[in-house]
C-alpha cells in the first residue's frame, strides 16, 4: 500500500465511502466545476473591463451548468434523495471532493488566467476522453461541455500570450501566477483506487493518462508567451479526500449562506 | 487606489464596432460596440456579448476609428434630395410568393 492510500483510509472525511464509486467520481468532477464557477463569479463588478467581466461570468455559468448536471447525477447514483442543491449547499467542507487548485483565491488577474489555463486544459482532455464513457450521463455531459471548455481554454490562452508577452509588469504577474499555481496541477492527475476501479468498465478516465497531452499543450503555450514552466518541489493534494486548504471554508460560507439561512428560498 | 476616480474605459482599450450575421444568406448587421485590447479579443468579447442566444453564425469586428461617418451638419444635402424621388423605391413590384428576404 502506498502512503497516500493509508492516509486516505485514516483521514477519510465524514460521509466518505457512503457514495458508490460512480457517484463519487461524478461528485469530484461536479465539485471542481462548482467551486471554480463560484471563484470566477467573484470577478463580477471587479474585472478590469466590463467586457472581460462578461467573459469570466460566461465561463462561470458554463461551469455551473456542468456542476448541476454532475451533482444531480451523483445524487441519483447515491440513491438517498439528495438533489443538486442538497449536494451544493448542505455539505460541509470535508465532504467536498474538488481539487485544491479551484478553491484557491483568485489573486490578481494574472493568477486567475493562470488557473483557468491549467484547469481548462485539464478539463478539455478529461471531457474529450469521457465522451466515450460507458456511463451515458457522463458521456452526454462531456459531449456538451467539451465545446464550452474549448472556449474557456481559448480565452485563457489568448490572455496568457498577451500578458506573458506584454509589458514587463504583465509578464511578471503572469509568471507569478504560473509559479504559484503550477504545484497544484499535480493533484489533477493523481490516480487513486476509486478512479482506477472505474477504468476497466470504461466509466471513468484514469487521470494519470491525461498528464502527457496536458504537458504538451501547456508547454507550447507557456513558451510562446515567453514564460517558463516553474520548477516546483512540492505537489499539495488531498481535495479528493476532503482535505482542503483554509480557503474553501470561507468560499462555502459565502456560497451556502443564503440557502442555509432561508431553506427552500427561490427567486 | 490612486486611480479610483478613473472611469473604466480609461484602461485604454480601443472601441470596436461589431457586425453579426444572424443567418446564412443575410448580410452582417451592426449589433453594437465594445472595448477590447485587439481584434482577436474583440471577436471573443463580441461572441460573449452579442451571440449568447444563438443570434449569429458570423461576426465581424472593425475598429471604430476606421469608420467614417456622415456628419449631422451635412444632413440636408446628404439625405433630403431623396425625399421626393419616390420612383427609387421598389414599391411598384409584386414580391414573388415564398420570397421572404428581398
Amino acid at each position: 500500500m502506498s502512503p497516500s492510500a493509508s492516509v486516505e483510509t485514516g483521514q477519510a472525511a465524514p460521509g466518505a465511502g457512503a457514495l458508490p464509486a460512480g457517484a463519487e467520481y461524478a461528485l469530484r468532477l461536479g465539485d471542481d466545476a462548482l467551486i471554480l464557477s463560484q471563484r470566477l463569479g467573484e470577478w463580477i463588478t471587479r474585472a478590469p473591463e466590463i467586457e472581460e467581466e462578461m467573459a469570466l461570468a460566461n465561463i462561470a455559468l458554463d461551469l455551473l451548468g456542468q456542476a448541476r448536471a454532475l451533482l444531480t447525477h451523483a445524487g441519483e447514483g447515491e440513491g438517498c434523495g439528495r438533489d443538486e442543491d442538497a449536494l451544493a449547499f448542505r455539505r460541509d467542507e470535508r465532504e467536498f471532493r474538488n481539487c485544491l487548485l479551484v478553491e484557491l483565491p483568485n489573486g490578481d488577474f494574472g493568477q486567475t488566467v493562470a488557473r483557468l489555463l491549467l484547469f481548462s486544459s485539464y478539463q478539455l482532455e478529461l471531457y474529450a476522453a469521457l465522451r466515450s464513457s460507458t456511463d451515458p450521463t457522463l458521456a452526454a455531459v462531456a459531449a456538451r461541455a467539451v465545446k464550452e471548455v474549448a472556449y474557456h481554454r481559448d480565452h485563457a490562452v489568448l490572455w496568457t500570450l498577451r500578458l506573458g508577452d506584454g509589458t514587463e509588469e504583465s509578464h511578471r504577474r503572469m509568471q507569478r501566477g504560473l509559479d504559484e499555481l503550477w504545484p497544484y496541477a499535480a493533484e489533477l492527475f493523481e490516480s487513486d483506487p476509486l478512479a482506477r476501479d472505474l477504468v476497466p468498465t470504461r466509466v471513468a478516465v484514469d487521470p494519470a493518462t491525461l498528464r502527457a497531452p496536458w504537458d504538451a499543450a501547456l508547454g507550447a503555450v507557456v513558451s510562446e508567451a515567453t514564460l517558463v514552466i516553474p520548477d516546483t518541489g512540492w505537489s499539495p493534494s488531498g481535495g479528493r479526500r476532503g482535505l482542503h486548504t483554509e480557503h474553501l471554508g470561507h468560499l462555502l460560507a459565502e456560497m451556502q449562506h443564503l440557502h442555509r439561512s432561508h431553506p427552500g428560498a427561490r427567486w | 487606489m490612486t486611480d479610483s476616480a478613473t472611469p473604466l474605459a480609461a484602461t485604454g482599450w480601443p472601441l470596436w464596432e461589431v457586425f453579426v450575421r444572424s443567418r446564412r444568406g443575410l448580410s452582417h448587421s451592426h449589433a453594437g460596440s465594445l472595448h477590447a485590447p485587439d481584434a482577436e479579443m474583440a471577436l471573443r468579447h463580441a461572441r460573449d456579448l452579442f451571440t449568447r442566444r444563438m443570434e449569429g453564425v458570423s461576426i465581424w469586428v472593425v475598429p471604430s476609428a476606421a469608420v467614417t461617418a456622415s456628419s449631422p451638419d451635412e444632413k440636408d444635402p446628404f439625405f433630403d434630395p431623396a425625399a421626393d424621388k419616390v420612383y427609387r423605391h421598389p414599391s411598384f413590384y409584386e414580391i414573388p410568393e415564398g420570397v421572404t428576404n428581398l
